[in-house]
């Protein structure tokens, strides 16, 4: 039996009993957070173990739900969201893991987190364009909450930007899809009868709304000039959240993208495309150097972000079977390697330090103090760069491959992004980490020393390394699910045949 | 039955080496040392081993390991062995153990020094062996990052610096490198080595190419070229060079100039040449001239350096220069006959051997800077020293054997390498050898510079007090290299007869019948 439906409802289950058990007992409600977490993690590899690829959605579950409105519960699965739910597993458990040490109401704090994997479970498994859009929103919501409460920083504006940014491309994404299921001439949101009323809609109406449903959903992408509210989202966040947010929410967004504003609007994409394409690559490039001069570590990161999902957004608007399948590697790759990263400076280096800007951790030899913490974030770092071996080689070389064929331009412009990616890397590794290489023994002694690394934070960083070089020595395991899902008819019309 | 993988191991004894090192914390420093000593003599005995059972005579690969890897990508692990990876495996085996008895009194850390550098030296043996594009590339990116590391943690003053600059060049050359790769395998579907060398050789690439944008050939040609240009480096991206070499440790400045800017070299031969032969024809004039600056260039820079280590650097633009000379000369030249032939056998030869023999003579330089920075407490300069024969015979000997070589004193392994190099150039472009010989006489004076100033005459005050002669340590390293300068100054045919078939192969390749 397939587990897979169950997911969302075990995530807010989970949520829920964390709320009730766990504002006595804080033991009790991590406990509970990491058993929820992990659960859904195996009720997505057991189901990933025997699902096979195919070129459609394979239904899960389709009842009526309303309707007066003719919205449909209707859960399935393809090779896309397969990875996604994968994805989604990791990065929950490894965010709890790296939560471990919540001390501020860890209840609550755990039912929103949980309730956002919900959401996001919820988002990767619809086949409805409105039940979509629900556990959408469901998603939403915690993260503010998740952010002005256990946040750092500016905190208030952190979670109130990223609410209200969010907000407003849910807005426009749903002003989209209800202009188009106002022409439908039957009342349903199904995928399939929202395309088939999109081919009814004339040209310049349809390039409106694949406008409003498209760029609705890139806002959470982080789509240049849209992306503000991701670097000082991130920063604001807790660890946990960070993870989160930077891992799977901006995923949500692709996603979105991908699976609805594409197929239903083939021609009005082919529009917007050359745009598209010149937002991204400016995002890759921009982002990475205005990652390379910022003063605090996590800021960096944040940048960092932007940056690697410009990658997914041209991989996007290339449209073809290499470039797409590419940018849905990079979904699972940055969501992998962006959580660590944000574990490393979140968790191990600011909860001990209580600092996160370059100038005063230069003067702090950390590589000494926390060899730990610094071997982990030197691979983070050289998976972020792109180094073979790791991930993100083999989907920014799909997605420069597929964007070759279809704006060579923006390959080269995107190659410039990478090595301005290692540029900023290298410097948030050099100066965070390895800033003063010569402290004698006397000088460690004098440093207070730091708490050691823990249990779970080893778990979770060994967890997410683990993803990220197994998909980069073999990525097969991964792109066997995707290739294929893109040869279904909706993804046809507007993914060329691209690879050889 | 299957044959034993012969290479695979060869690549994985050092990595399987540094991660015992890594994951055993409870090794004491002597231990860790010997271990990661033991590692890298074994890579050697795995290299000596593949040079007996190696067949000189068979054209195309031996040893060859052929599997799928990722399928929608097309890309397969490929690794296989011909006369000149055979000759840089051995050169990369020779010149790692000598290179970690150089860092022996390497205080800081050495379980992690030794780890980084059996990863280095790893990843080197794989880009020498790799046939596949990205299983290549996997080796050519993974190496900069011990590199990275070892430059950083255990350089000089400003090695930071000097490691983030070596880093983001190298970087932005394989970007370009990347790059046209990504443009190739579009045109071609295909991501192997000789597979696309075949395309080229049928006169099919081009077109395939040109179908994407008529500048396409030679964009995608100028990418490639960046990629090697960098790490080798070819005027005008040497500027990394001296303050890298100058900054790192001892043991990683022999490997960097022994064996990394040999990386280069090869892929020039086993890639740009092989892929893109009109291409390299049209630019061979702009090149050679390029490279013949560098050899000027970093001849002249040379005597004009007060740090021993930064002059030795120069020395190596020029040395690794050099070994250009002749492949661009050759590229220049239209339409050889076979009168041609013999002129084109001493150019690739000389190449060849100009490779091993540098890789070899600049790591023993190179550790004799060691030695002295080591014995003054770090001074390297060249008005620090003096009179050190007479406080340390035995190295003085040792160190003028690696500075005669290095110059090419007839009877040791240089000069049969430059003699070849000469005759062809000479042959092909009269007036770039011409030129070229003044950084000859260039680079007689600084090493006989070094040799006088550093050795003879008064003893300075760190050479008066407490100096002591060559330790077993570094004997059991230099020696056994200064052997082998020797032999093979004296019996070059040892090397040339093991990639000589090869040598005829490429040359009939290009001679017009």
């Amino acid at each position: 039996m397939n587990l897979l439906p169950f997911t969302p409802y075990l995530a807010f289950a989970g949520a829920g009993l964390t709320l009730l058990v766990g504002s006595r007992r804080a033991t009790w409600a991590r406990w509970i957070a990491l058993a929820t977490a992990l659960a859904t993690a195996l009720f997505g590899l057991f189901a990933a173990r025997v699902f096979v690829a195919s070129a459609e959605l394979q239904s899960l579950v389709d009842v009526s739900w309303i309707p007066l409105l003719g919205v449909r519960y209707h859960l399935a699965v393809d090779g896309i969201s397969m990875t996604l739910v994968v994805l989604t597993g990791i990065a929950a458990t490894a965010g709890v893991l790296f939560s471990w040490n919540i001390e501020k109401r860890p209840g609550a704090f755990f039912a929103f987190y949980l309730a956002l994997i919900g959401g996001v479970y919820g988002v990767f498994l619809s086949a409805d364009a409105l039940l979509f859009f629900v556990f959408y929103e469901i998603a939403i919501v915690p993260k503010y909450f998740l952010i002005a409460i256990w946040g750092s920083g500016e905190r208030e504006y952190g979670a109130m930007k990223l609410a209200l940014y969010s907000f407003a491309g849910s807005a426009l994404v749903l002003a989209g899809l209800l202009w188009l299921a106002s022409t439908a001439p039957v009342q349903s949101f199904s995928f399939d009868d929202l395309a088939a009323a999109a081919t009814q809609v004339g040209c310049g109406e349809a390039r409106i709304m694949f406008a409003l449903v498209f760029f609705g959903f890139a806002i959470l992408a982080g789509l240049f000039p849209f992306h503000t509210w991701a670097p000082t989202g991130h920063v604001a966040a807790p660890t946990g959240a960070s993870m989160l947010l930077a891992g799977v929410v901006m995923k949500l967004g692709a996603y979105g993208c991908l699976r609805i504003a594409l197929p239903l609007f083939p021609a009005a994409f082919s529009f917007w495309q050359p745009m598209i394409a010149a937002l991204a690559v400016t995002g890759i490039i921009y982002a990475g150097l205005i990652a390379l001069v910022q003063d605090d570590l996590k800021f960096v990161i944040g940048y960092s972000s932007v940056s690697h999902m410009g990658f997914v957004l041209l991989g996007l608007a290339a449209a073809n079977l290499r470039s797409v399948s590419g940018a849905v590697l990079q979904m699972f790759s940055h969501g992998v390697i962006a959580g660590l990263l944000f574990a490393v400076v979140g968790r191990m280096v600011y909860d001990r330090t209580h600092t996160r800007k370059l100038e005063e951790l230069r003067t702090w030899p950390l590589h000494r103090l926390m060899p730990f913490a610094a071997v982990v974030f030197v691979l983070a770092a050289l998976a972020s760069m792109g180094m073979p071996g790791f991930s993100g080689f083999p989907a920014e070389l799909s997605i420069l491959l597929g964007a070759w064929r279809t704006s060579p331009w923006a390959s080269v412009a995107a190659i410039l992004g990478v090595v301005i990616a290692a540029a900023f890397t290298l410097r948030a590794v050099q100066v965070a980490f390895f800033g003063r290489t010569t402290a004698t023994p006397g000088e460690l002694v004098s440093v207070q020393p730091l708490p050691p690394i823990s249990l779970p934070e080893r778990l979770g960083a060994g967890l997410l390394l683990g993803a990220a070089v197994l998909i980069g020595l073999k990525p097969d395991l991964l792109l066997n699910w995707i290739i294929p899902s893109l040869h279904s008819p909706q993804f046809l019309q507007v993914i060329t045949g691209g690879g050889s | 039955m299957k044959p034993y993988p012969w290479l695979t191991l060869l690549v994985f004894t050092p990595w399987i080496g540094a991660a015992l090192l890594a994951f055993l914390p409870a090794l004491s420093r002597k231990t860790a040392r010997g271990f990661a000593l033991l590692v890298s003599l074994s890579t050697l005995g795995i290299a000596v081993r593949l040079l007996t059972g190696f067949e000189p005579h068979v054209s195309g690969f031996q040893f060859e390991e052929h599997h799928a890897w990722i399928n929608s990508l097309q890309v397969h692990y490929r690794l296989g062995l011909d006369g000149m990876s055979l000759l840089l495996v051995l050169l990369t085996g020779l010149v790692a153990p000598v290179c970690l008895l150089a860092s022996w009194r390497e205080e800081k850390s050495p379980r992690l020094f030794n780890a980084l550098f059996l990863v280095l030296q790893g990843a080197a043996l794989g880009t020498f062996l790799a046939l596949d594009f990205f299983h290549w590339f996997f080796f050519w990116e993974l190496s900069l990052v011990p590199a990275f590391f070892l430059i950083k943690l255990w350089g000089g003053p400003r090695a930071g610096r000097a490691a983030y600059q070596f880093v983001i060049y190298t970087l932005a050359g394989s970007a370009c490198l990347l790059l046209a790769f990504v443009a190739l395998f579009s045109a071609t579907g295909s991501l192997d080595f000789s597979e696309l060398a075949r395309l080229a050789a049928s006169g099919r690439l081009n077109p395939l190419l040109a179908a994407m944008g008529s500048s396409v050939p030679q964009l995608v040609f100028v990418g490639v070229l960046l990629g090697f240009a960098v790490k080798i480096p070819l005027f005008p991206f040497h500027t990394w060079l001296p303050s890298t070499y100058a900054e790192a440790p001892t043991g990683a400045s022999m490997f960097l100039t022994g064996v990394m800017s040999k990386m280069g070299v090869y892929g020039l031969l086993r890639i740009l040449w092989p892929l893109f032969p009109a291409q390299l024809q049209a630019a061979g004039g702009t090149l050679l001239v390029l490279a013949t600056i560098g050899v000027l260039l970093g001849a002249f820079a040379a005597i004009c350096q007060t740090d021993l280590k930064r002059m030795i650097a120069y020395s190596s633009l020029n040395h690794v220069s050099l070994c250009l000379l002749p492949l661009f000369a050759l590229a220049s030249t239209h339409g050889l006959t076979q009168s041609g032939a013999e002129t084109t056998a001493a150019a690739f030869s000389g190449i060849l051997l100009q490779m091993f023999n540098h890789g070899l003579s600049a790591a023993a330089l190179f550790f004799c800077i060691g030695m002295l920075e080591t014995r003054s407490g770090g001074h390297r300069g060249l008005d620090d020293f003096g009179g050190v024969r007479s406080a340390a015979p035995i190295f003085a000997g040792v160190c003028g054997f690696a500075l005669f070589s290095s110059l090419g004193l007839p009877g040791l392994n240089g000069f049969v390498g430059e003699f070849l190099i000469f005759r062809s150039v000479f042959a092909l472009a009269p007036w770039t050898a011409a030129l070229a010989c003044t950084g000859l006489f260039a680079t007689a004076l600084f090493l006989l510079t070094f040799w006088q100033r550093v050795f003879h005459g008064p003893r300075t005050a760190l050479v008066d007090g407490h100096f002591p002669d060559a330790q077993a340590a570094e004997l059991s390293g230099l020696i056994p290299l200064s052997l082998v300068m020797l032999v093979l100054g004296l019996l070059p045919q040892v090397l040339i007869g093991l990639f000589n078939p090869l040598v005829t192969s490429w040359v009939q390749a290009i001679v017009l019948p």
